[in-house]
């Protein structure tokens, strides 16, 4: 929690030293032209807490983490980190809360001209000058150890698989040990055993980090594995947030359809 | 919402928006680069790249602009009884206008599409987006250093290719009529002095940050995809080959006022 208290300002603090949300969001708005994405979305993560987000092809997923980490901006509505709120922050003090937060985006978004290896140590050498050559070389080795790429280090992102690839994306946004993970389908692309293994290593990052996780998954599997909670999102809004099992309990029309037909597809897929 | 959406496709305001535009892209790019963390790396980079993929084009260009420099000068002076003036001849249009130009313009398609069509492909596979996501400023580690780089390198490569051409026009003059290179480059760069060669080599760093600029700028701004990479990369070199022409008028005009 070091860096919380260095973020945090003091009034602030009392906030956030209790159990507080690590992200809140509230109201969110976001348009693009006349198309309307995010309509009013909120949400909440606290320490050890890992909430997925569902929701169908093109409901404004990538966009809300995207929002969360300030890539993009809202149109309206608020963004607290560590009970900050982003909007207003200078691009200095953002960086600042960005080092904490790990982004996998989902498409990887590997440097092309850099190898697996200088990827992963990209934001070490940014950020961590104090680190030896060595160090560096043996934390990079470390992380792609925990996502099952270590013998691919010298090569270059075009010559991996897009599995392969998000992959190393998710050893890069671990560099920096955030304390906040925002992953864009982490295991979209993976086989049954790596995305298994992708699920566990959030799991473990939770249990002894307390990391907060937000995952975009389509995966109903992966998502009943790692989240304490699950958001499903329909027309720009959350139509329902609960446990995988209140999920499956609902009565709302779009939720069973959603959740029945992508559990069916896991299932069928399985027994094939 | 609909008047200002076709007002904005008026080409006198779409071009005004994009100087804007540019306007704000040099500010930003500006203030990243003389705050810390400075990305010498990367400038280091950048200057090998810029440098060695430029110069086997710029040397071919300044040497086959000093032949035909050559040809033409001698042709026109005999006509006019003015034989003895042909080193100097060559020598001022060389240093003068003919190197300093053809330089930026090779640089201008060379590097203009290069960083045109790698930035902007950076920006359609999010790579900008992760770079920013990291803490790290774009602008900075993009921009700063690949505008910085074409700054250092252009009029480096101008020398190149004023040397070049020189070399050239001697051989094409020895070879119709000898003369000894010494001879050659005496009698051209006699008269001429400090304020014949500074200003117009110097100059190329502003063709340098016009072509950095632009590149940058267009390959930053890029939207949509493969074709988005192509036009951005198309847009790079037709614009900053225009602006390193139009901005060439100014800076002779100056330079004809500054250093007479
Ligand atoms: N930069 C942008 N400019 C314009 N429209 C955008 C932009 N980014 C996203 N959109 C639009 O926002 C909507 C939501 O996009 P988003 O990528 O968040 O979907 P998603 O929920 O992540 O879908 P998927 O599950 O397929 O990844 C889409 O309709 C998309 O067209
Ligand atoms: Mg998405």
């Amino acid at each position: 929690m070091v860096t919380t208290d260095r973020i945090a300002t003091k009034q602030e603090k009392a906030e956030d030293d209790g159990n507080g949300p690590v992200v809140a969001v509230e109201d969110l708005h976001k348009s693009f032209g006349s198309q309307k994405v995010l309509n009013g979305i909120g949400l909440t993560v606290s320490r050890s807490e890992t909430l997925a987000v569902l929701g169908r092809s093109g409901t404004g997923k990538s966009v809300l983490l995207k929002l969360i980490i300030g890539l993009q901006k809202p149109d309206s509505g608020s963004i607290r980190i560590h009970g900050r709120d982003i909007a207003g922050l200078a691009l200095d003090q953002i960086g600042e809360i960005r080092k904490k937060i790990g982004f996998l985006f989902q498409r990887g978004a590997l440097y092309d001209s850099l190898t697996v290896g200088q990827n992963v140590a990209f934001p070490l050498q940014h950020h961590t000058k104090e680190m030896s050559r060595s160090e560096r070389a043996g934390r990079v080795r470390e992380l792609l150890a925990e996502v099952g790429m270590e013998g691919d280090t010298e090569k270059m992102p075009s010559d991996i698989s897009g599995g392969m690839q998000k992959r190393v994306g998710l050893a890069r946004a671990l560099a920096l040990e955030p304390d906040i993970l925002l992953l864009d389908e982490p295991t979209a692309g993976l086989d049954p055993i790596s995305a298994g293994e992708i699920d566990d290593l959030v799991l473990r990052l939770e249990e002894e980090h307390h990391m907060a996780s937000i995952v975009v998954t389509h995966d109903l599997h992966s998502a009943k594995a790692i989240a304490d909670r699950l958001i499903l999102l329909h027309e720009g809004n959350v139509v329902i947030e609960g446990t995988f099992e209140e999920l499956q309990k609902s009565d709302d029309e779009f939720v069973k359809a959603f959740v029945r037909q992508s559990w069916e597809d896991i299932c069928r897929e399985r027994r094939v | 919402m609909s008047p200002t959406v076709s007002s904005s496709k008026n080409p006198i305001n779409e071009f005004f928006e994009w100087f804007g535009d540019l306007g704000i892209f040099f500010w930003q790019v500006m203030r990243a680069a003389v705050t810390p963390p400075f990305e010498f790396r990367e400038l280091f980079r950048q200057l090998d790249e810029i440098g060695s993929k430029s110069l086997p084009l710029v040397a071919a260009a300044g040497a086959a602009i000093g032949v035909v420099l050559s040809l033409e000068t001698r042709h026109s002076l005999i006509r006019f009884g003015a034989k003895s003036m042909l080193p100097t001849a060559i020598v001022f249009s060389v240093v003068h206008e003919m190197g300093p130009i053809v330089t930026g313009l090779i640089v201008s398609g060379r590097v203009g599409a290069g960083i045109g069509a790698e930035l902007a492909s950076m920006k359609v596979t999010e790579q900008i987006d992760a770079i920013e996501a990291s803490a790290v400023n774009p602008y900075r580690l993009l921009a700063a250093t690949r505008i910085l780089a074409c700054i250092l390198m252009l009029p480096l490569l101008t020398l190149t290719a004023d040397f070049c051409a020189l070399m050239m026009g001697w051989v094409s003059q020895a070879l119709a009529e000898p003369i000894s290179l010494y001879k050659f480059i005496n009698d051209g760069f006699r008269g001429a002095n400090f304020n014949d060669l500074l200003p117009p080599t110097l100059k190329t760093a502003m063709f340098g940050l016009i072509i950095g600029l632009i590149a940058c700028f267009q390959g930053m701004r890029t939207r949509g995809g493969a074709g988005g990479v192509g036009r951005a990369a198309m847009n790079s070199v037709v614009l900053s080959s225009l602006f390193v022409i139009l901005g060439n008028v100014v800076l002779v005009k100056l330079i004809i006022i500054f250093f007479p």
